[in-house]
């Protein structure tokens, strides 16, 4: 046993735990972050996914002794008060979920994917969303989700750099 | 609706009675209105209400409107993704004329919702709404009464608008100054004046899902989310595989970890620790010896079990039906489908708590009421020693109908005599979870020399009978269910047996179009007299551009059916590829009557397209010597983004058609449709997933 100092949603936490232990078991159930999903525990569903510094990753595969300072960025942080993060309000608006499981891990991985990608095609999309499952089958509406936010996003980013 | 034998598990053998005084001093004051069961049945079996029993009828739902205006509506349903929170919502808000946002569904909570036998069988719409429709109406004209006698005006001349009574000269009341120091109760009336569907305000658009924001926010919390003071974690240790008993246990290694428990009972071995990682950890030093039953079929060879292990023995169709004169051709054929999984991604979890001899458990199933049964037989406790809440789930798909985790998690907390939680894993998911049926199916046909189906003997080993009956008109049908004793646990699944039966029968349907050189859908109308299916073939081949695909090359096949009194056509067109096809475009028109959420169909059919997907291309149990072998998300593939095609729906609404449900029915055509296009490159193989044999 260890422990180990985390960033989490900007903030600085402590947890005792063994190197190998799951990322998104600490953050579930020792800092009650609970919109990350357990779904699979294999890393093939991506109900679990957090940003590591701003990149997805699956915090059910992810050691925690392997995070080391990493930023770690959960659902949790997304909206700033009652104000939907773009891609929150994209899938609302599309209704892009049936029993919602999915959908913390959906809107994660979409924001890791469009700070690399900001601008995907649906062919980008499907490929690069493809380890998520949503298994109520939502995948056409996620793909319009994520389309619509990447347009907002990018309308919202030019209109700031021409400020 | 025909019984489906792996849906009706259980009668319903608990009669939840209502003490009215009981219930006013719980609210307090305002309006209730109370639906009762019987009133349902006695109206749809044309016997007029039943009274002067001098018996509290059991209640079906109830409608509160406190002193604020706010309006509680409780059911037992439970909401699974189907959208029902904000379906059920619509319909009192139409009938009441309150906005959506005035009325909080209370739902699915044994001590807190009228007895409902469990949320299944697409039967939300067709049977509990119409049930709140009339709850809502009565309460609106209740008030409108309590309006006109404060007034003293003829009620004729008062209208409910908005959450308030109007009178012609403009005075309002609202709802709550109705309500308030009030304690008024009613039953529904036989007759409260509804809303025909023409009418319709709120029904008929596409509100967003009530409670959207909690899960775009991760705040929604599932079961695997609850949390109790002083809660423990706990594990099941399984079985080496099906029917394995206890042998040996040497716990001692989990018995050294600080403040674990470990649980025997029977067979049943468990651990309880502080903290989820200890739980696991413990459970995973634990050794354990299973004696595990040997011999047990695996799934090459379950096809010939299930045919020769039938629960009573009854003359097949295809020997027992003589093909009639003027039969010039038959036509035989078998399928086989089987065992898929149900993958929900929220998996079975529970959290139980006893606290003065009352277990009460959060979980995610289909059927709280018959999870409260299995709880109170279990522990040999009352009925109303037990409560159980289930939070809106992570989808079930007809996999939760059971209690599993619930009892486990019950039995651990007994034993550690504090509140614990069980979460299965994906593997105890995958394994001891229950399957969709396996089954066999034979069909033997005879046409005339017109190409005219004259004869049609259709048998089903272990299926089931959802969707057995053939839609067309045929002078000699016969179609028959053999129910078989099944090697692995099986039961309900999303549209239940009817993907099976409209597979085998479609695909049979095509084999006999293409022998005759008739065009399939030549061929089905010729034989359809149902206006309804010939509506949504003629629009699923228009969209489609039947019989030609979209891209040269491609391959186009159609297929139909009906099921939950709904009814869907499906086109599907898919591309060669060196490894075999790929399904490039799916087409489905779906009629389900009335519609009340367009979106949320759309949704619903959308996801029933991507979900059929999965049995008609890739998912199936691979099991042997009682252990399932693809037991994983990486080896058992679900339909994921790449999988899915372009889907184009129509959606016909018919509002002279009292709705259906519509959860479940879209799924059905699916699959044949991809096999007889796939057909158009070679021959498609006769089990499920579709194969492509040879070019």
């Amino acid at each position: 046993m260890a422990r180990y100092q985390l960033r989490v949603n900007g903030k600085d936490r402590e947890v005792d735990a063994e190197p190998g232990d799951s990322l998104l078991s600490i953050l579930r159930y020792d800092f009650g972050l609970t919109g990350s999903r357990f779904g699979c525990g294999e890393g093939q569903c991506g109900a679990c996914t957090v940003l590591l510094d701003g990149a997805g990753a699956r915090s059910c595969v992810t050691k925690v002794g392997s995070v080391g300072s990493k930023a770690i960025t959960t659902i949790e942080s997304l909206a700033t008060g009652e104000h939907l993060h773009p891609v929150q309000q994209a899938f609302l608006e599309t209704e892009a979920f049936q029993c919602g499981y999915c959908t913390s891990g959906m809107i994660m991985a979409t924001v890791g994917l469009l700070k690399t990608n900001p601008n995907p095609s649906e062919q980008d999309i499907a490929r690069l969303m493809d380890r998520s499952v949503c298994r109520c089958g939502t995948y056409p509406r996620i793909v319009k989700a994520v389309r619509l936010a990447a347009q907002r996003m990018q309308t919202t980013t030019s209109s700031e750099g021409g400020r | 609706m025909e019984p489906e034998r792996y849906e009706l598990s259980e009668p319903s053998r608990y009669t939840f009675t209502l003490e009215r005084r009981e219930f006013m001093r719980v609210f307090g004051g305002g309006l209730v209105v109370m639906v009762a069961a019987v009133d349902l049945l006695a109206q749809e079996s044309g016997r007029g209400r039943a009274q002067g029993r001098g018996e509290t009828p059991s209640l079906a739902a109830w409608l509160h409107i406190d002193e604020q205006g706010h309006v509680q509506v409780s059911t037992g349903k439970v909401e699974i993704g189907q959208n029902i929170r904000t379906s059920l919502a619509q319909t009192v808000s139409d009938e009441l004329r309150v906005p959506i946002s005035a009325i909080a569904m209370v739902m699915a909570d044994t001590d807190k919702t009228p007895f409902d036998a469990g949320t299944f069988g697409s039967q939300t719409t067709p049977r509990m709404a119409p049930q709140l429709a009339r709850a809502a109406a009565t309460a609106r004209e209740m008030l409108i009464d309590q309006a006109a006698a404060r007034w003293q005006v003829d009620r004729g001349t008062l209208a409910a608008r908005n959450g308030t009574i109007v009178a012609s000269d403009g005075r309002t009341l609202s709802y709550g100054e109705l309500t308030k120091g009030q304690a008024l109760s009613g039953t529904v009336s036989a007759q409260p004046s509804l809303q025909p569907a023409a009418e319709w305000n709120v029904r008929g658009t596409s509100p967003g899902k009530v409670d959207g924001r909690d899960f775009v926010t991760g705040r929604h919390a599932y079961t695997p989310d609850v949390t109790r003071p002083g809660l423990m974690y706990g594990r099941i240790i399984r079985p080496e595989g099906y029917g394995g008993t206890l042998r040996r246990v040497d716990d001692g290694g989990a018995f050294a970890m600080a403040g674990v428990t470990v649980v025997r009972d029977g067979d049943f071995l468990g651990v309880v620790a502080p903290t989820e990682r200890a739980a696991a950890r413990a459970a995973a030093a634990i050794q354990a010896t299973w004696n595990v039953p040997a011999g047990q079929p695996s799934s090459d060879t379950v096809y010939d079990y299930l045919k020769k292990n039938v629960d009573r023995a009854v003359a097949p169709a295809i020997e027992a039906l003589p093909m009639p004169a003027g039969v010039v051709r038959t036509f035989d054929a078998t399928y086989r489908i089987p065992y898929i999984a149900h993958v929900p991604l929220e998996p079975r979890a529970a959290v139980a708590e006893w606290q003065d001899g009352k277990l009460t458990v959060w979980t995610g199933t289909q059927r709280p009421f018959g999870v409260r049964t299995e709880l109170s037989e279990t522990f040999r406790i009352a009925e109303d020693k037990v409560r159980v809440i289930v939070p809106d789930m992570g989808s079930g798909y007809g996999g939760k109908h059971t209690g599993d985790a619930a009892i486990e998690a019950a039995r651990l907390a007994k034993a550690a005599n504090r509140p614990v939680k069980l979460v299965w894993t994906r593997a105890e998911e995958f394994a001891w979870a229950y399957f969709r049926p396996a089954g066999v199916i034979d069909i033997k046909s005879g046409v005339d020399a017109n190409g005219r189906i004259l004869g049609w003997a259709f048998d089903n080993w272990n299926s089931g009978n959802s969707g057995l009956q053939t839609p067309y008109d045929i002078p000699a049908a016969s179609n028959v269910f053999h129910p078989s004793k099944s090697p692995l646990r099986q039961g309900s699944y999303r549209a239940l047996a009817a993907t099976a039966n409209h597979y085998a029968r479609e695909m049979h349907m095509d084999t006999m179009a293409r022998a005759l050189g008739i065009d399939a859908l030549e061929f089905r109308f010729r034989h359809l007299k149902d206006a309804r299916m010939r509506a949504v073939l003629t629009a699923v081949a228009e969209k489609s551009g039947w019989p030609k695909p979209s891209v040269a090359g491609r391959s186009l096949g159609i297929a139909c059916g009906t099921e939950k009194a709904g009814y869907v056509a499906t086109s599907a067109e898919v591309s060669k590829t060196p490894a075999g096809f790929k399904v490039e475009r799916i087409v489905i028109a779906f009629e389900c009557g009335a519609i009340v959420n367009p979106d949320g169909l759309k949704n619903q059919v959308e996801g029933s397209v991507v979900q059929a997907l999965g049995g008609a291309l890739f998912e199936a149990i691979d099991f042997a010597d009682g252990q399932v072998r693809n037991g994983t998300m990486e080896q058992y593939r679900v339909p994921r983004f790449k999988d899915v095609p372009a889907i184009e729906t129509i959606l016909l609404d018919r509002r002279d058609i009292p709705s259906a449900g519509a959860g479940e029915s879209s799924l059905i055509a699916v699959a044949p449709a991809i096999g007889s296009a796939v057909r158009g490159f070679g021959q498609v193989d006769t089990a499920l997933p579709i194969r492509l044999l040879k070019a």
